[in-house]
């Protein structure tokens, strides 16, 4: 049954797919004039004919979930640094964690070698009479000083890295807002219509068939522009959820009655997996993040596609087939109904 | 040595009166008044809960071994669920839930606070007993009845399964709404027992330390043992009403329909973290300080030298304390805290490094110039010293905000503070444990099985722990059963290193049954002229009731030294 359910998001995506196409083909004079439609134009009208048929599923239409790229935007097999970095946030924090690995490397260093020095002179047979020296008072402040000093040299950066991440999106930043769910994500597009995107983790076959690393895989991904500043929302609808991607040095809790909302800018397109990361009950580690980036005129084909509208299209009187959206119902709005998607079998 | 000894015990034929009083078994160890068997109930209580938490991780690495699940349908179907998918899932969480709460409630704060506090507290102080020692049995009881409390709550329902699978956090609204069933009421009433307990145990330390000390010995003449489990019951005093408080409105909320936590009554799921970790952070440090303590003294024993900068080794201890409290929310940098906050509780945060520092750097300058024996509780402070250290950059890495964002929640932090307690925390006991053992029990244990215990238990814990750095930088989320295949590799490594640590065990067990079969018996000081506290002038084990007469601690004697006599004029 619950295989069939997310069969059923895949039709439902080839339908508005085909929506889409006709919006873009069936009404040309309508969106003539608008700078934000001419993607549209570039849609293969073959690939469009394409979108009516039930093999769409498969993924042949305008817009292909991306292929992601081996290594990036995921963990590496027997990796032990930090994953690749894909936003400006993350190279600015990549920096300072590479001076705090080596700041921790060398005290951990320092204090072994003070242990083999003190193992090896001061044993009881090097040294048979041991002194009676009880305190110092220039060592002592010291060694209260100078880790004050290097404490103080890492707060500097750390600071700036704080005060990089609060920055305010622009007043025109697209937002996207995450909500978690037990066990899944839904990804609302407020600035695109308001529709819901309902993302559930593939089955090792599935992801397997796609190409895509298990338990990391998702159904439907949460799909945003590439290079420009978004403006990034959390919220849950039942338990405390934490969106996380290691690649973007990104994590901000989903929590019930609350709204978070942090920066988010991906330097480029690909897909970047992320996991739920607050303990939220049974399948907590079963709701995978996949974010996909693409190029602003492939998003907003996608936005389109998913019965969105785009900013300054409305205007125009341009908007999508109402018939077309929203391409889920959002599913906050039954809470426990159907979305926990194919459960993996034990 | 043994001179000084007599002279204050100045009536050998009174304890032979006094042993004709020790009370028959049930009434001596389930009615006990007397803080040395309160601390061994204590440490027998502690090594049992240790062994059921140690199991639990087992079962855990085990199943994280390799990528899938494995094992969890059988252990659904073993406690009383069906095997089906969110079930088996559901064990996983009452898995972490259970190790956590056992190892910290039941394990380390027992053994610590409970045993070594207990039975070397009054001991150092030259006191004859705790200054509540009925109080004292009470808060043992309690302290058992919350195990089996937390015990229980594995066989009832608790959601989607049988046992409570909240975290040990107990984070609403997964803890109320998230988890229907009376595992979780079990699993906080359990707390609150067990949290009953320590407040009346740091009470009546307090009133010991205070009231009850040697003619002569002043604050500044204690045992830095004494001192850490001095600052400890302030941080227990302090801390634990705050979690009882969040813990009780979570009761409430789960059952009496208010809505502290739910934001659907104008609640606040995020009040409870802010109200859990002002408790959880003192927490971390009730669990370490009194392994400060323990460290200085086996330090100072086995270098032969003064503790070095006791001054500064006393105040430390109190600076972390104090500091420890106005640092909770790093616990919290994803919530969605304000930049602001965010720095302070940076810049707080990094603050505790200076004290702690300060300690590592002490320890290291008391051995600087000594007369090092490498006697077992030695080598287990010096793993404990370095290990500690390693746990301590880690977390200064952690005290960055921003840093956080991509290793909070993951691997890297469960690596840090089994770094800090596992490591920190368990070498100070083992270190105590094999340091006091002869003067608790009376005999010697094997110098062998303990070196043994040592280097096998040294590199089992950190080929667990150390490549979880690496999955955690990596980004793999703590609390997860199931992972992506490129974390098999150090997943792998770190269950071996399960297997290593559980062998080194072996040795452990091994040896106290050899110490009580075989062990030689031993006299008042069986580590020489470098045990210099009050302890050490009493048989082994020590008299039923001991310091009839009080110790006088004279004006020549100084912190470091209790037992020398005076210098002819």
């Amino acid at each position: 049954m619950k295989i069939l359910g997310s069969l059923n998001g895949f039709q439902r995506i080839a339908a508005s797919l085909a929506m889409a196409a006709t919006l873009a083909f069936g009404a040309p004079g309508a969106i003539a004039q608008d700078a934000a439609t001419a993607q549209l134009e570039a849609v293969d009208p073959a690939v469009a004919a394409d979108a009516s048929n039930e093999d769409v599923a498969a993924g042949s239409s305008a817009y292909v979930p991306m292929k992601p790229t081996e290594g990036k935007g995921m963990p590496v097999a027997a990796g032990i640094d930090v994953q690749e970095q894909f936003s400006p946030i993350g190279q600015q924090a990549n920096a300072l964690h590479i001076g705090l690995v080596w700041v921790m490397a060398l005290i951990s260093l320092f204090v072994l070698a003070l242990f083999v020095y003190v193992i090896l002179r001061f044993n009881k047979r090097a040294n048979p009479v041991p002194s009676k020296t009880s305190h110092n008072t220039t060592i002592e402040v010291i060694w209260t000083v100078v880790p004050a000093l290097i404490l103080l040299g890492i707060a500097v950066p750390s600071i700036g890295l704080l005060s990089a991440q609060y920055q305010s999106p622009p007043k025109d930043a697209i937002t996207v807002k995450a909500i978690g769910y037990q066990w899944y994500w839904g990804y609302a597009y407020p600035d695109n219509g308001d529709f819901e995107v309902v993302s559930n983790m593939l089955t090792e076959e599935e992801a397997a068939a796609r190409g895509e690393p298990h338990q990391l895989a998702v159904d439907n991904r949460m799909v945003v522009p590439a290079g420009v500043p978004i403006r990034f929302q959390t919220t849950a609808a039942d338990v405390i959820h934490s969106f996380a991607v290691p690649s973007l040095w990104f994590k901000l809790d989903a929590i019930p009655g609350r709204l978070n909302e942090k920066i988010l800018q991906i330097d480029e397109p690909g897909v970047y997996y992320g996991q739920c990361s607050e303990l939220c009950g049974a399948r907590h580690g079963y709701m995978p993040i996949a974010v996909e980036a693409l190029p602003m005129d492939q998003y907003n084909a996608w936005v389109l596609a998913q019965g969105g509208t785009i900013a300054g299209a409305a205007d125009t009187g341009i908007a999508a087939d109402p018939a077309a959206a929203p391409l889920q119902e959002p599913e906050s709005a039954v809470p426990g109904a159907a979305g926990a998607g194919a459960a993996p079998t034990v | 040595m043994a001179t000084t000894a007599d002279s204050f015990q100045a009536h050998t034929e009174d304890h032979a009166h006094d042993d004709h009083h020790v009370p028959g078994f049930f009434a001596r160890w389930f009615m006990s008044t007397n803080h040395k068997d309160i601390g061994t109930l204590y440490l027998i209580f502690a090594i049992i809960a240790g062994i059921v938490g140690g199991a639990i991780s087992g079962i855990m690495r085990l199943e994280l071994a390799e990528p899938g699940i494995q094992y969890l349908q059988w252990w659904a179907e073993f406690m009383g669920g069906t095997s089906d998918f969110d079930t088996s899932l559901h064990m996983w969480n009452v898995f972490i839930t259970a190790h956590g709460l056992i190892m910290v409630f039941f394990m380390v704060m027992p053994a610590m606070i409970g045993g070594f506090g207990n039975w070397f507290v009054p001991l150092m102080i030259g006191a004859p007993d705790m200054a509540f020692p009925r109080m004292n049995n009470v808060s043992f009881w309690l302290t058992v009845a919350g195990f089996v409390s937390l015990l229980f709550s594995l066989f009832v329902p608790g959601g989607t399964g049988p046992g409570a699978g909240t975290g040990w956090t107990v984070y609403a609204p997964l803890s109320t709404t998230g988890s229907q069933g009376p595992a979780v009421d079990f699993a906080i009433f359990s707390l609150h027992l067990a949290g009953a307990g320590s407040i009346l145990g740091a009470t009546n330390f307090i009133t010991t330390i205070f009231n009850m000390r040697a003619p002569g010995m002043t604050l500044h003449k204690m045992p830095l043992f004494v001192w850490s489990v001095l600052v400890t019951a302030f941080l227990l005093l302090l801390a634990l009403p705050v979690l009882a408080a969040a813990i009780t409105m979570l009761i409430t909320d789960r059952n009496f329909g208010t809505t502290f936590f739910d934001p659907a009554g104008g609640g606040d799921p995020v009040l409870y973290q802010h109200l859990f970790w002002f408790f959880g952070h003192p927490e971390v440090y009730i669990m370490i300080l009194p392994g400060f303590g323990m460290i200085s003294q086996i330090v100072s024993t086995f270098s032969r030298k003064p503790v070095f900068g006791y001054l500064g080794m006393a105040y430390a201890m109190v600076a972390i304390g104090v500091v420890g409290f106005v640092v909770w929310a790093h616990h919290m940098y994803t919530v969605g805290l304000d930049v602001n906050t965010k720095m302070y509780f940076t810049a707080a945060t990094m603050v505790i490094a200076v004290p702690t520092g300060v300690k590592i750097f002490s320890w290291i300058a008391t051995m600087w110039g000594g007369s090092i024996e490498f006697k077992s509780p030695m080598v287990w402070a010096i793993g404990m010293i370095f290990l500690f250290t390693v746990g301590g950059v880690t977390g200064v890495y952690l005290a960055n905000g921003g840093v956080d964002d991509v290793v909070h929640d993951t691997y890297f932090v469960v690596a840090h503070f089994h770094y800090v307690l596992s490591m920190g925390a368990v070498f100070s006991l083992f270190a105590g444990f094999y340091y006091w053992f002869p003067k608790m029990s009376g005999r010697m244990h094997s110098e062998l099985l303990s070196h043994l215990h040592f280097w096998v238990f040294f590199i089992g814990v950190n080929v667990i722990f150390f490549p979880q750095h690496f999955l955690g930088l990596q980004g793999m989320p703590r609390r997860y059963p199931d992972y992506a295949e490129a974390y098999a590799y150090w997943n792998e490594i770190s269950s071996i290193g399960y297997m290593i640590m559980a062998a080194s065990m072996v040795f452990f067990f091994v040896n106290i049954v050899y110490a009580f079969v075989a062990g030689k018996k031993v006299g008042n000081n069986p580590w020489g002229e470098g045990a210099t506290t009050l302890e050490w002038t009493l048989s082994s084990p020590p008299p039923f009731h001991q310091f009839e007469t009080l110790p006088v601690i004279e004006d020549h004697h100084t912190a470091h030294d209790h037992m020398s006599k005076p210098q002819p004029a």
